[in-house]
């Protein structure tokens, strides 16, 4: 088990950058993922940790040791593929017990560990079948079987679960987080998919463009959205921004949006009269005829428990995830009224959140 | 590589009719290539009036003097001469001395035979080793200037034969290579290896370079990695890129009639030289063409199986 650092690395291919000064430590025994929109570098930076692509620049450290420039083979990870890459002219059992003969480990024990580690799976009755004949989920099980018979350091996976219908991901996705409390190994995770991010990581860090916008913990992340990227990347609907432009003094616990004051947590620092906007999540907003924010109810989604409200408002579209029991007709005028002490106010022109009393200390990664 | 992927289905079950004029192009078809090949087979059994009898007999009594002649030669003799000898101990004795010869010796089609097997196979093998290291290093490394050097292999193949045949002949002179079994070797290699290099890197382009660095992760070399895990997956398109460059070294026709006389001529310009009796012995060429149809036949048959998959590649393989 180890501690993967990732310090200032960097991927060119020829003139564009894959990858763009990513700094993050996996800790010890950590479960850690790389969420993005697809081509925003997550396959890059995991070639490189596992030592299938050198970094144009930067560093790569397991447990304390510079593997940088080290071979694969020599790195002690494993690392399952997109596309599970299992061998197709070997059986299951061959197939797991793989990188044990090409690391020369004695016919016996191999046969002992791949039995082993197919229990472990729930794997065992499918040992002598060839892989073509294995369904998705038994395909990904094999796969994992080839990265955990080795015990390596740390494991690595790229969207593993990325081709498999909906219902078997959610169960894989149980049987992964589970697995990784069994084995306690450190794992770089890497997917496109916020609810599997969500579901199995200590950590995230949040991708767009080859940069890493935010890097914290799945609550943090949700909560305390270090950039207007990561506020609309996660949540499903996305947070709400409400543009307005204002400049505020350092200690301001309100803002005017469109001549509606709202209150926000307090700020830590001070901005110059620029395009700001107010981010407010779905679930922090409620119908209030006080409020002098005021929209037409276009649509409302139901949703059993909660119902998703579209509200036509003069700052474009907002969504609010109210209880079903709140009528919405379409048409009808609503006040809105927004929960304070979670929103988070945004630097149109960086997209960068401004330090205040929510996200202090956690949003400036 | 899905399981249902071992036939290719059409959606739309065939109809009667349709079926029916499928079924006669293709009888068509087989008949149009089959009946020279059935026609050469029965001239080899025939005698050599026989051979060139008008209308062509259909029915004949089958000889083995197109294999006798062959295989030997002969001198004619006088029919004194012929009867003071011992009885005849063959077959091949017989049937030449009732055309008042005796047999020689033994004719050139053994060696002759012998080259074209050392070279064609040599050749092929050389090709599809190099095509393969070749494809591989274009499909999986960055090359500079790849496109232009993929572009110039395959440019080799542009002229024909007759083309070129003067410069590599003199070449070939100044250097010690006409007229042997290396020089056509390598002569073939170099023609087949652009094709080889074509066709093996579409097979391996099309094997998930995941494969390999799965292996490489679980602590192969590259090499070790290319030849337990590329290599097995590849074997459909070498089989197929073989059997190509076989066909091409095996039947290969002017550069041999050009650049081989003697100690390296191959069967193909041997063939059609057979002379009898008042000029060509069309027995003996068509016993040569049969013999020299086998290896090749077999070889094809051997890797069928490749070959059919090899040719609908990516509809298996997805
Ligand atoms: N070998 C390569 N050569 C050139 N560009 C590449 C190469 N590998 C990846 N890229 C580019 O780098 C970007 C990031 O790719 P990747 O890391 O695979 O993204 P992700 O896994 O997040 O979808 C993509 O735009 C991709 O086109
Ligand atoms: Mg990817």
């Amino acid at each position: 088990m180890a501690e993967i650092r990732v310090e200032h690395l960097h991927k060119a291919f020829g003139d564009f950058v894959a990858v763009r000064d990513s700094s993050f430590t996996v800790a010890d025994g950590e479960f850690f993922v790389m969420l993005g929109p697809s081509g925003c570098g997550k396959t890059t930076t995991l070639r490189m940790i596992a030592g299938l692509e050198l970094p144009t620049s930067g560093q790569i450290l397991l447990d304390g040791n510079d593997v940088t420039f080290n071979r694969a083979s020599q790195r002690d990870i494993a690392f399952v593929f997109q596309l599970f890459a299992l061998y197709p002219h070997m059986n299951v059992r061959r197939n797991i017990g793989f990188p044990l003969k090409c690391q020369g480990v004695p016919a016996r024990e191999v046969r002992q560990r791949v039995e082993e580690t197919a229990r472990f799976l729930r794997i065992a009755h499918l040992l002598d079948q060839p892989v073509s004949r294995l369904a998705g989920g038994d395909r990904q099980r094999v796969a994992l079987g080839r990265a955990i018979v080795r015990r390596p350091m740390a494991f690595l996976m790229d969207e593993p679960l990325g081709t498999l219908d909906t219902e078997f991901r959610d169960l894989m996705v149980r049987e992964l987080r589970e697995l990784h409390l069994r084995i306690g190994a450190t794992t770089v995770y890497v997917t496109h998919d916020q609810l599997e991010a969500m579901a199995m990581a200590d950590k995230i860090a949040v991708m767009s463009r080859g940069v890493i916008e935010q890097f914290a913990t799945p609550q943090e992340i949700y909560d305390q959205p270090a950039t207007m990227f990561v506020a609309d990347f996660i949540g499903s609907p996305p947070m709400n921004f409400l543009p307005f432009r204002a400049g505020l003094p350092s200690g301001a616990v309100s803002v005017r949006v469109n001549g509606a004051e709202i209150a926000v947590p307090k700020l830590r620092e001070s901005v110059a009269e620029s395009d700001l906007a107010l981010g407010v999540r779905p679930e922090h907003i409620r119908f209030d005829d006080a409020s002098r924010l005021r929209g037409t109810v276009f649509d409302s989604e139901y949703l059993g428990t909660t119902q998703i409200v579209t509200v036509s408002t003069e700052h474009g579209q907002v969504k609010a995830r109210l209880s079903s029991e709140v009528v919405a007709r379409p048409g009808e005028t609503v006040g809105l009224a927004l929960r304070p002490e979670r929103l988070s106010i945004f630097d149109r022109g960086s997209g960068r959140a401004l330090r205040t009393a929510l996200n202090q200390g956690a949003a400036d990664g | 590589m899905s399981a249902t992927s071992d036939q290719a289905h059409s959606v739309v079950a065939p109809s009667g009719a349709s079926k029916t004029i499928a079924g006669a192009l293709v009888i068509v078809y087989a008949l149009v290539t089959i009946i020279p090949l059935v026609w050469i087979v029965m001239t080899s059994f025939k005698t050599p009036p026989d051979s060139i009898a008008y209308p062509p007999k259909l029915i004949f009594t089958p000889s083995i003097e197109g294999y006798c002649n062959l295989f030997t030669t002969r001198t004619r003799q006088t029919p004194e001469y012929i009867a003071a000898l011992p009885p005849a101990e063959t077959e091949c004795d017989r049937v030449v001395r009732s055309r008042n010869m005796v047999i020689a010796g033994p004719s050139n089609v053994i060696p002759r035979f012998i080259n074209s097997i050392v070279i064609a196979f040599g050749s092929t093998f050389l090709a599809v080793f190099l095509g393969t290291i070749t494809a591989y290093g274009f499909s999986r490394f960055k090359v500079p200037l790849a496109d232009d050097l993929l572009f110039f292999i395959l440019s080799t193949r542009f002229m024909p034969p007759i083309a070129v045949a003067i410069p590599i002949y003199l070449m070939y002179r100044t250097i010690g290579l006409s007229d042997t079994q290396l020089g056509m070797i390598l002569l073939y290699t170099a023609v087949n290896v652009s094709l080889a290099v074509w066709l093996l890197k579409g097979f391996i382009d099309e094997i998930p370079r995941e494969y390999e660095e799965a292996a490489l992760i679980d602590g192969y070399s590259r090499l070790h990695a290319f030849v337990k895990v590329v290599l097995p997956q590849a074997a459909t398109g070498i089989a197929a890129t073989a059997i190509f460059c076989l066909i091409f070294a095996w039947n290969e026709y002017a550069f041999a009639v050009l650049l081989t006389s003697g100690t390296a001529q191959t069967m193909p310009p041997f063939i059609p030289f057979i002379i009898g009796e008042g000029g060509q012995d069309w027995p003996a060429v068509a016993a040569g063409t049969t013999l020299f149809l086998i290896p090749i036949f077999v070889f094809t048959v051997l890797l069928r199986k490749h070959l059919l998959r090899g040719i609908t590649f990516g509809a298996v393989r997805k």
